[in-house]
């Protein structure tokens, strides 16, 4: 007897134009950084976990993390819905545009273009299914510098994604996270602040800041004020963290970011707190803006309300609006109670 | 020793034993660390040892910079030893061209000949101090005194994954190709990256190394069975 399984449904989808920096990111693998391993994993952890949640996959599993080059892909197989979020980027599907926080269904033969849009840095596609990646110490996280994990996206390669599914249900607007503060990075202070002049202190609290162009997954350097160090300081490597902002021979901060060095020997002023990261990384070279400094206290009780809501807002995006039937026929309901 | 501690951001604590790099100071990291993730504390996600310092990360949502220093004053009240002994490593080089690029460069700087270079950096007391720069990059200390040379004034690119580059008093055996000013002085056959998932690394911080030399022939040989197995 044959008592093959049904086929698995899967799409694949063939990789028509990738630009730099696109990566396969899962949730990221913390617990290496002894080894000299960052966490690595999407720069906007917001934008990542509300695109698997509007598409109701669980957390954390892996997608395209997309630059500002921008990705065009070719469905040559199969069909699959996904999901678009992060920064304000341009999508252009089948013919028709929209933005990024959408939810769409790609056929075979369609092809899906996503492109650098009025703002943000970084957009991610999820799918519904499982994108097949590389996975290095348990994660299909890709950490840049090295390539290991699931790696860079090339132009002509294919992504195949299992147990691909069609999700009707849940096309169309992702509503956007609107519990978002805008106003200064926050930071707590340290570890050597205490080595800076008393002007740069000031500087760093009261001047704005602009984006460099070196900015990547390993860091952003910013241009403004310079921050003086009171005497040369030679201090022994120690461990950085990513929102480290370490400040270099010449004056110039630079916030490390997901891919960073996991130690390092240079001063650091302060260090952004990780609620505000997924603000800061979708900042674009030339963006300026200003850091305030929290107390250590604050920046719990900050981080603790930016989770819950951030808990609350996934939560409420992962309930399915219903085929637009569905919807139409909600609609035509509530329409005919309000008539009676 | 007693530590100083500084917060990091909204995640982290950095435990400070000394400003200056001391074995005692790192011997303090070392023994903290191993006490610690036996029995880590509440909400603690990991630590980062380094040359002076300990690195405590932990999750604002069941915990805080206070609850997590509290714990570790704990530990450290508690600790019985302040050396552990880490875990004895052996690391194969070839000194040989074409892998000893810097070797007569080295040679030349410190007066010594390039016999004489191997033959001291072979009698070095190595021991791991942390890692950084990129996965796997373990630095070492106990490059012995004569053989310590600066770093070159411009990064060379493109040094090859199994390097063994030296500058001060330190040592590495590169993961990755990568750039470095390091003086490259050989090639190791021995993986730093296992890649079993249960020891993904061959060393910890803590352990101390010594180095075994082999001529080109069993590098090759050696070489090409650890990048197949």
């Amino acid at each position: 007897m044959d008592d093959a399984k049904p086929p698995v449904a899967f799409a694949e989808l063939s990789v028509t134009f990738s630009g730099p920096l696109v990566t396969v990111q899962d949730v990221g693998r913390p617990g290496h950084m002894r080894f000299g391993v960052a966490a690595s994993g999407p720069m906007d952890r917001l934008a990542f976990d509300a695109a698997h949640a509007a598409l109701g996959n669980d957390a954390g599993q892996t997608a395209l993390e997309i630059s500002l080059g921008g990705v065009i892909l070719t469905c040559a197989e199969g069909a699959v819905t996904v999901a678009v979020t992060g920064g304000d980027f341009v999508v252009e599907h089948a013919g028709k545009m929209t933005t990024s926080w959408t939810i769409l269904t790609l056929h075979k033969g369609e092809r899906l273009a996503i492109r650098a849009g009025r703002a943000g840095s970084w957009a991610y596609l999820a799918f519904a299914g499982k994108l097949d990646a590389d996975l290095w110490l348990g994660s299909s996280a890709t950490h840049s510098t090295s390539g290991f994990g699931g790696g860079v996206v090339q132009t002509g390669q294919s992504l195949r994604i299992a147990d691909a599914r069609l999700r009707a249900d849940r096309c169309g607007a992702i509503p956007q996270p609107d519990f978002i503060t805008d106003g200064p990075v926050r930071v707590v202070t340290g570890p050597q602040d205490q080595h800076f002049t008393q002007q740069a202190l000031t500087v760093f609290q009261t001047d704005s800041f602009r984006v460099t162009g070196a900015y990547d997954r390993m860091g952003m350097r910013l241009e403004g004020g310079l921050l003086a160090l009171d005497a040369a300081l030679s201090i022994p490597s120690e461990p950085v963290v990513r929102g480290s902002v370490q400040v270099s021979g010449d004056g110039v901060p630079t916030v490390l970011l997901a891919d960073h060095q996991t130690t390092g020997g240079y001063p650091k002023l302060a260090t952004v707190i990780s609620c505000d990261l997924d603000r800061l990384v979708q900042f674009r070279t030339g963006h300026a803006f200003r850091f305030r400094s929290v107390t250590r206290q604050q920046a719990i009780a900050d981080t603790r309300r930016f989770l819950s809501n951030k808990r609350q807002y996934l939560d409420r995006i992962a309930v399915p609006r219903g085929t637009l039937e569905q919807r139409l026929m909600r609609e035509n309901l509530i329409h005919g109670m309000i008539l009676e | 020793m007693k530590p100083t501690f500084k917060a990091i951001a909204d995640y982290a604590v950095l435990v400070i034993f000394a400003t200056e790099t001391s074995d005692e100071a790192h011997a303090h990291v070392v023994a903290l660390d191993a006490s610690i993730t036996s029995c880590p504390p509440t909400g603690m996600i990991e630590t980062v040892p380094a040359i002076v310092n300990l690195l405590v990360t932990f999750d604002p949502l069941l915990t805080d910079h206070a609850a997590v220093q509290t714990a570790i004053e704990h530990t450290l009240a508690t600790l019985a030893a302040h050396q552990v002994s880490g875990v004895q490593r052996c690391v194969q080089i070839c000194y040989e061209p074409p892998y000893s690029t810097d070797l007569d460069a080295v040679a030349a700087a410190t007066g010594l000949s390039a016999q004489a270079v191997v033959n001291a950096h072979l009698a070095g007391d190595y021991r791991v101090l942390m890692y950084g720069f990129a996965p796997g990059y373990a630095y070492l200390s106990g490059v012995p005194e004569p053989v310590q040379i600066p770093r070159k004034p411009a990064a060379v690119r493109d040094v090859p994954a199994g390097s063994v580059i030296i500058a001060g008093p330190q040592c590495l055996v590169t993961t990755l190709t990568m750039p470095t000013g390091w003086s490259i002085i050989g090639r190791s056959s021995t993986r730093v990256l296992i890649g079993d998932p249960a020891h993904p690394f061959l060393f910890d911080v803590g352990d101390s190394v010594t180095f075994e030399r082999i001529d080109t022939a069993t590098f090759e040989r050696l070489y090409k069975e650890n990048s197949h197995g």
